[in-house]
């Protein structure tokens, strides 16, 4: 055992047993599975068995009442084929935009420029940039209903300085729903994002920086040589949280748009709640859920690759 | 060498951040005292005096009950959440059984699970045995999601922190249950804090689940309330306001109160492992 562990330290590895032979003296071995057995009878219950029946039902046709009927993987197939269900997925990447990639470059952004910045009442800031964040989705959801009504304050201000051109009921526009719902992940998330990489940029120490200084590096080469390695694990936090956000906001859609107008603002998981339970194509949505799940384990696959590629 | 433009540079862009993470949030709050039943959407602050909608809007719209139904369900998941946590990621972190790092995956996937994508075979299973529409239906699903998250947090918390010690009082001869309760359990006060902050937050804002869950029931969560009351009054913008103010406070409460802990959980917890 010793040896082992010491072999797998000096390749570099990570020793996970426990200590003592992972048990307290006079006990079994076996008493470890006490302690996981109410955990993992709950967990099992009521979410990996639930699980495992979805990815049995994705492969039936089944309107929740009349006999099952098998048809393989044909509710994959149409995920591909019929349009509104291909729409959804598309929709979900351009969510990701909205919630990922545009809260991290403003929160990249307004780092760099507070990086040299020792900021006096931290907990202040983090709190309040973490509220909208903390707010429950179909909350905000009614908040940016009324902001983007047809005579909602965002309308009247652009009509107050003469850009009545601009105003429109945005979440009835075919073109402009999708990136309103959009803005909406956008501003729950980045003060999330800040709030984490500020968090972060605290902890790199001074001496980095002046280091960097001493070496002649500008703005960007401080940014780029000192905070930006710095904050790599909150970087990675930040994707995770973000990404994984914007393949699961059925409420704000619920709340906001139904889907609409049309199938404008359709997503994997409002799809999942309506064919099942308005449609009743159960096997549909069944399949629409493992390919949620597939999609939200391979983004967090590439993630985790990535910060440890950086690395 | 930090130049003194530099650093008030650095503070105005983070008051402007501040300001764009709370104005609406505050428009809301000035929204919520307007006239109820008035056409436009406009905040008026000279008229923002009507705490009366608060009354209104708690009676119409069904918050008096559902207020406590969510504080029924999220008390009880938070606490035996918790409860089911801290041994289990004790067991997984440092002792050794056959199936140890197996069944550790197949938790850590219910991280990664949506509740989309199995909540359809949850409802027809928990109505045929007749959990559906009942606080049950909601609360285990919810234990079973939270525990996914805290048994990896605390294992991870006893991974790093723990092991010397427990390795210590296993020399010194206390069983694996004296360990726990009286070493890990009061050294790990502020991680359960945490935990119990998260999940907190989590439960009480959960919609999909209860509504579906609920669906045949009169039992309503709070959230649920706000929703079918946008359903009803899709335009009465100062009700609305005041249902949405009622739905955050207790979330507000807590997450104000403890900030500290969910910014850790929120750092600490993600991906370490």
């Amino acid at each position: 055992m010793t040896s082992l562990t010491a072999r797998i330290k000096a390749a570099g590895g990570r020793v996970n047993d426990a200590p003592s032979g992972g048990r307290a003296p006079g006990e079994p071995s076996r008493i470890g599975y006490l302690y996981i057995l109410p955990a993992v009878i709950i967990y099992g219950l009521f979410v990996f068995a639930p699980f495992l029946h979805s990815i049995y039902l994705s492969l039936f046709d089944w309107d929740g009442v009349s006999p099952m009927e098998f048809v393989g993987l044909k509710n994959y197939g149409a995920i591909w084929t019929n349009p509104i269900f291909r729409s959804a997925f598309v929709h979900s990447l351009e969510l990701v935009f909205f919630y990922t990639v545009l809260p991290l470059a403003i929160g990249l952004v307004l780092v760099s420029a507070i990086q040299r910045t020792r900021v006096r009442g931290t907990a202040f800031f983090r709190t309040a940039l973490f509220i909208p964040y903390v707010i429950a989705p179909t909350v905000i959801a009614v908040i940016w209903r009324w902001i983007l009504a047809p005579k909602g304050p965002l309308n009247s201000a652009l009509d107050a300085v003469g850009l009545e051109a601009i105003s429109r009921p945005w979440l009835g526009d075919f073109t402009f729903a999708l990136p309103s719902v959009g803005m909406v992940g956008t501003w729950v998330m980045f003060g999330l994002v800040l709030a984490l990489l500020l968090a972060g940029v605290q902890k790199i120490p001074q001496e980095r920086y002046e280091a960097a200084r001493v070496d002649g590096a500008g703005r960007w080469m401080e940014f780029r040589a000192v905070t930006l390695p710095g904050l790599r694990y909150e970087i990675t936090v930040v994707l995770v949280l973000t990404v994984t956000s914007a393949l699961r906001n059925f409420d704000i859609i619920y709340v906001m748009t139904s889907g609409g107008p049309g199938y404008a603002t359709v997503v994997p998981s409002y799809l999942v709640y309506q064919q099942a339970f308005k449609v009743g194509a159960v096997g549909a949505a069944a399949a629409m859920g493992a390919v949620l799940v597939i999609l939200t384990i391979v983004v967090n696959l590439l993630v985790a690759r990535g910060s440890r590629g950086a690395s | 060498m930090t130049g003194r433009s530099d650093r008030y540079w650095g503070y105005g862009l983070l008051v402007i951040a501040t300001i764009v993470a709370l104005a609406p949030v505050v428009g809301v709050l000035i929204l919520s005292l307007g006239e109820s039943g008035r056409v436009g959407a406009q905040i008026d602050l000279a008229n923002a005096n009507n705490w009366g909608n608060f009354a209104e809007v708690w009676s119409k719209g069904g918050f008096s009950s559902s207020m406590m139904t969510s504080a029924v369900i999220t008390i009880t998941v938070v606490l035996v959440s918790v409860c089911l946590s801290v041994p289990a990621g004790y067991g997984f972190a440092l002792m050794s059984f056959k199936g140890r790092s197996w069944i550790f995956y197949l938790f850590v996937l219910g991280i990664l699970i949506p509740i989309e994508a199995m909540i359809i075979p949850l409802y027809f299973d928990l109505r045929s045995v007749n959990l559906a529409n009942s606080y049950l239906g909601v609360i285990l699903p919810e234990i079973g999601f939270s525990v996914a998250f805290g048994v990896f947090w605390m294992r991870a918390y006893f991974i790093q922190s723990a092991r010397s010690l427990v390795e210590a009082a296993w020399l010194d001869g206390a069983n694996s249950w004296q360990t726990l309760t009286r070493i890990l359990v009061p050294l790990a006060r502020p991680q359960m804090l945490t935990l119990s902050v998260l999940f907190f937050v989590w439960n009480w804002n959960d919609f999909l689940l209860p509504l579906i869950m609920l669906s045949g029931s009169d039992l309503q969560t709070a959230p649920m309330s706000l929703v079918f009351f946008v359903g009803q009054r899709s335009t009465d913008y100062a009700y609305l306001a005041a249902a949405a103010i009622i739905t955050i406070t207790p979330v507000i409460i807590v997450f104000v109160a403890l900030q500290k802990s969910f910014t850790r959980g929120l750092l600490a917890g993600a991906v370490k492992e």
